[in-house]
């Protein structure tokens, strides 16, 4: 039996972080890829989804804890700090604009996946 | 810049610092042009004003400060110069000069008189002696308690609105209590016959005997000069330690005749519609006063009215006082009554329409107008329509209802609430219409009755209009569908209430089955929460089993508080604030070997600031095995109980709270809520452990513990209510189970018990029959789920510390867990750390602080 692990694409490179079933649905895990930090959630319907891990209202690295939810048919992540929402696919606010430094509030969105994929021949 | 110093050009002189001396101070600095009167009160009771309408509540525990009516800094903020205890003996109207007691000659440009009344002593022989009181000030219902300790009888002379409040006061001390009335009924002036005979039978059932049309005639005093009997005018001889006059007020006017200003037949110094007097410079307000209308008003609406027009004529503005209305509602013994209008029909042509049921201790009268208006009535042990009939009936506008069904019970057809008309007074403490309160709603987009109360001042005053109020403004938002739902949110159209019920009465015992059969989408950071919540609350075993770990928010998902670097801080149990040399040890090496930023709370613990989330099972292990637990700081559930050191060490303690306090503490840690909950126990009346602002408050009686309930402190502090009295402990803990899970049931999401217990239909005497007397008839199962939490309690960290599965959750990274957080930095401040601010050079706990505080290599 083959575990299936993720993997989120850093410059050219996948690389796998943990494996899929370590994941709690509807919660997220932070992700160290070299410098940066990337907060990985598997929402209730087992899609994955890759943002950064900085919440830019509080500079804290933290949206790997916040909790995960739908606003209407998005699907978004809380900030646990001030509780601003995120879109996950495109990593924007959906509350604030801008950060309190004046730039977007958004997250970079990373591209994630799982060897063998999800579902595929390889699935236990 | 220096402020401004100078003095206001204009002097203003208040003689009088009662309810409506106050209120014309208020009103004063609500008019622009204030600014121009430097004022100065003489008063002569040594405090300042305080809400002499709830005088009786003071035998049942309101403090002085609780009634006092000035907030705190008013007079500062205004430079208003208050002489307390310092009466106006004279004033010359030739050189407008006031002189008082002390022998300050202050001059004035206006003269404001609000002296009040006199309580009527009649002058039969002995009405001096020693034992003889009234009732009128703070000072006298100390005198009566003081004296009521030594005494077996007490004797009220008058059966009015005042004189069966003070028999209840009486009766409530503790003493045989009997009332003596010389008309033929009791409070002759607001009801009528029917009304009366009603009213009297429920008070001699609470055990005050009432003598009605008979007059006292003597009172007698015995061998060492004290009160011993009273004498009535039919003979009868009743032994009496002590004697409460109340047989009327008289207008005290007397600074105004001797100045040679006109005063009423009856008392009263004579005003017109402006609330001037004869002399243009001399207004008079209140009791003292006789209104434009040849009446002079012995309640406090009326006077604030006059206080109204008196201040805003200082101020050039409009107003007149003509005349108000005399309605009053009262909750006297346990007896509801409340008349209004004009109750005893004397329009040509008035109809009566009556209820009556003896049995049940009711008594209702509708007076008719010959156009089918309302025109006033009485009500007697119920008043639920008073709210609605009295405005009807100052409004003057034919019924849109038939009569009958506003006097029947509910069950018989009746209870048809008619519309409240536009123009009618809602809440006549502060003159605001029913149109008023709607344009508020609508106008200024106010969604709550909190908001509106602030607004328009409605329901600020006697609260007797609250809860027409609500009605009011519910239907209000209804009609302009801006009605704030109270959906939990876009996932579930239903309140945190009825979503406890659901899971409590289904069974449900995880979040997906709740959503797909009750909601709709993912649920959010909102909902979530509160499903965990309700599910820890009904026990449904560790907070981060199975998929409730994904519901909880970053706080109690680590059982630690988030900081604003990411870190986390620690809180450990400590009940009651009690804790061993050993155990402080502990906590200060914890702190130092991972170094910690430590802090002693509010709460009466220690806090330990700074850890990161890999860091915490660590932390906790060194706590655990010291004999800690967790503090729930991280929870919506109970914080702390403090305490004060009780009677075990003080002096003056009654009881031993601190071992109350830890009781209470280990029973109740752990209960998951919809807000935090708080605690305190105090062993005396001096309050050292702040017990009245907390959810739940005890404080020590000498017989035992009094329970309050609804307190907070916060951004709305409120002080708790006394729900029940003199408990015994086992009786204690019993109130405080069904409390708080009743609480639990019904509350909305992040509702402390302050604005749940405000929000509560039928308040307080709602929840005492619940908690008390089970009138809902769940006490039994309160009581089992109090006890399934109790037995069912187990520390979570140490479960958390034994599981490894759990255990990895408290990771920096999943993909490197031995690699600490690099972006979790600090810098040293007092010694100690604190977290680096945006742009300051900050460095990871362990090379900051560990390696220095260890003392090597600097
Ligand atoms: C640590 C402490 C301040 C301190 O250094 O003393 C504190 C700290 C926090 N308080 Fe507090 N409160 C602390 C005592 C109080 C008190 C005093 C008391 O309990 O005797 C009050 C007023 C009493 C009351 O609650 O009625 C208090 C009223 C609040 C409120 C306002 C609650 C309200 O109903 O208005 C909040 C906000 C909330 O809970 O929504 C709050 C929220 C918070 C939070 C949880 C804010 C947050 O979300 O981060 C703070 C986090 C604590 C942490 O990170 O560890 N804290 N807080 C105190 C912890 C006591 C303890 O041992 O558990
Ligand atoms: C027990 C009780 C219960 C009541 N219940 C109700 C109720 O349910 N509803 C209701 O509407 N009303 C009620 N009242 C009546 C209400 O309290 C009064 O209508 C109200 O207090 C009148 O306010 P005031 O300022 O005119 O007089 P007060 O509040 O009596 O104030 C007058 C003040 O002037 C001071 N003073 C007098 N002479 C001088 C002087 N020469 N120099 C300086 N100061 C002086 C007095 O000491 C007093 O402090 C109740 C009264 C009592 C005693
Ligand atoms: S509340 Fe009473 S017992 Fe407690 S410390 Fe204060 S005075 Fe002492
Ligand atoms: S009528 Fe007294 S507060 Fe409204």
């Amino acid at each position: 039996m083959t575990d299936i692990l993720v993997e989120v694409r850093h410059g050219a490179r996948w690389v796998p972080v943990l494996r899929y079933a370590d994941l709690v649905p509807g919660r997220g895990v932070a992700v160290l890829l070299g410098e940066e930090q990337v907060a990985l959630f598997r929402d209730r319907e087992g899609a994955l989804h890759a943002v950064g891990n900085r919440d830019p209202f509080s500079g804290a690295q933290v949206i790997s804890r916040g909790l995960l939810g739908s606003r209407g048919a998005t699907r978004v992540v809380a900030s646990p700090m001030y509780k601003q929402v995120f879109d996950l696919s495109t990593g924007t606010c959906l509350d604030e604009p801008t950060a309190p430094d004046g730039t977007p509030a958004r997250l970079p969105v990373w591209p994630v996946r799982t060897t063998p994929p999800e579902g595929g021949p390889a699935c236990p | 810049m220096t402020a401004p110093t100078t003095r206001p050009p204009k002097e203003l002189v208040l003689v009088g610092h009662g309810m409506v001396g106050q209120r014309f101070l208020e009103a004063l600095y609500e008019q622009p042009g204030a600014g121009a009167w430097h004022v100065t009160v003489l008063a002569e009771e040594p405090r300042p004003a305080y809400d002499r309408v709830h005088l009786t509540s003071w035998f049942s525990g309101t403090t002085a400060e609780e009634l006092s009516l000035v907030s705190d800094k008013f007079m500062e903020r205004h430079g208003i110069a208050l002489h307390l205890g310092d009466p106006a003996t004279a004033v010359d109207r030739n050189t407008r000069t006031v002189t008082s007691a002390s022998g300050r000659v202050l001059r004035y440009d206006a003269l404001v008189l609000a002296t009040g009344s006199y309580p009527f002593v009649p002058p039969v022989p002995g009405h001096d002696t020693p034992g003889c009181h009234v009732y009128r000030t703070l000072e006298d219902v100390r005198a009566i308690r003081a004296e009521a300790a030594q005494a077996r009888t007490g004797i009220v002379v008058g059966g009015g609105l005042l004189g069966l409040e003070a028999a209840g006061a009486l009766r409530a001390l503790g003493l045989d209590t009997h009332v003596v009335e010389f008309a033929p009924r009791l409070m002759a002036l607001q009801v009528d016959e029917g009304g009366g005979a009603v009213l009297r039978r429920k008070i001699e059932e609470l055990g005050v005997r009432v003598h009605t049309g008979a007059g006292t005639s003597a009172v007698e005093a015995g061998p060492d000069g004290r009160v011993r009997a009273a004498r009535l005018s039919d003979g009868t001889e009743l032994p009496a330690d002590l004697v409460v006059f109340s047989a009327g007020v008289r207008a005290r006017d007397q600074l105004a005749r001797d100045c040679g200003l006109p005063v009423g037949e009856r008392g009263g110094i004579t005003v017109d519609t402006a609330c001037r007097t004869a002399d243009p410079r001399v207004w008079a307000i209140g009791e003292c006063a006789q209104a434009a209308d040849g009446r002079v008003y012995g309640l406090v609406a009326p006077g604030y009215a006059m206080a109204e027009t008196a201040a805003r004529r200082l101020c050039r503005g409009e107003a007149e006082f003509t005349g108000a209305d005399l309605s009053t509602k009262l909750k006297l013994l346990g007896v509801d009554v409340a008349s209004f209008g004009d109750p005893h029909g004397t329009a040509e042509g008035a109809l009566d329409v009556t209820f009556t049921d003896s049995r049940s201790g009711v008594y209702k009268k509708l007076v008719i107008g010959t156009d089918g208006s309302l025109l006033g009535g009485v009500l007697v042990g119920d008043t639920e329509a008073y709210g609605v009939l009295r405005p009807l009936a100052l409004a003057g506008q034919p019924l849109t209802v038939p009569p009958e069904q506003l006097v029947l019970p509910a069950a018989q057809g009746g209870d048809v609430t008619p519309r409240l008309p536009d123009k009618a007074v809602l809440c006549s403490c502060h003159n605001v219409t029913g149109g008023a309160v709607r344009a508020a709603v609508r106008e200024q987009g106010l969604t709550g009755i909190a908001e509106v109360k602030k607004c328009t001042k409605a329901g600020t005053g006697c609260g007797s209009c609250l809860k027409t109020l609500s009605t009011v403004v519910r239907d209000e938002l209804a009609a302009s569908g801006t009605e704030v739902s109270r959906d939990l949110c876009e996932h579930f159209a239903h309140t945190r209430a009825e979503l406890y019920e659901i899971v409590r009465v289904r069974g449900i015992t995880d979040f997906t089955t709740l959503v797909d059969s009750h909601g709709t989408g993912d649920g959010c950071d909102v909902c979530k929460p509160v499903v965990a919540s309700i599910l820890a609350s009904l026990g449904n075993g560790h907070v981060l089993d199975g998929e409730q770990a994904a519901l909880q928010d970053t706080n109690d998902h680590h059982l630690a508080n988030l900081q604003r670097n990411g870190s986390y801080s620690v809180v450990p149990r400590v009940p009651g604030g009690e804790i061993t040399p050993e155990k402080l040890i502990v906590i200060g090496e914890v702190a130092r070997d991972f170094g910690l930023y430590t802090k002693i709370t509010g709460g009466q613990r220690i806090d330990l600031f700074g850890a990161r989330v890999d860091q915490l099972p660590a932390v906790w292990r060194r706590l655990v095995d010291a004999g800690f637990e967790s503090g729930h700081a991280y929870g919506k559930s109970l914080r702390t109980v403090k305490s004060c050191v009780g009677q075990t060490w003080c002096r003056y303690g009654v009881q031993d709270s601190t071992s109350l306090a830890i009781e209470l503490e280990l029973r109740y840690r752990g209960l998951r809520a919809p807000h935090k909950l708080k605690s305190a126990v105090s062993g005396c009346a001096r309050e050292c452990a702040e017990a009245r602002s907390k959810d739940f408050g005890i404080i020590a009686t000498s017989a035992g513990w009094n329970l309050y309930v609804g307190g907070n402190g916060g951004t709305t502090p409120r002080h708790a209510d006394l729900l029940a009295t003199d408990l015994d402990k086992a009786t204690l803990i019993r109130t405080i189970d069904r409390f708080l899970m009743f609480y639990i049931r019904t509350a909305d999401r992040l509702e402390r018990t302050a604005p749940w217990l405000e929000r509560l239909e039928g308040g307080l005497d709602h929840l005492r029959a619940v908690v008390l007397e089970d009138a809902l008839g769940i006490a039994a199962d309160l009581d089992a789920q109090m006890a399934r939490h109790v037995s069912g309690y187990a520390d979570e960290w140490a479960a958390v510390l034994d599981d490894p599965d759990r255990l990895r959750r408290f990771t920096s990274f999943a993909n490197a867990p031995d690699v600490p957080d690099p972006t979790v930095t600090f810098v040293p401040e007092r010694d100690q750390i604190r977290p680096a601010r945006p742009g300051e050079n900050g460095r990871p706990l362990r090379e900051l602080v560990l390696v220095p505080a260890q003392g090597a290599g600097r």
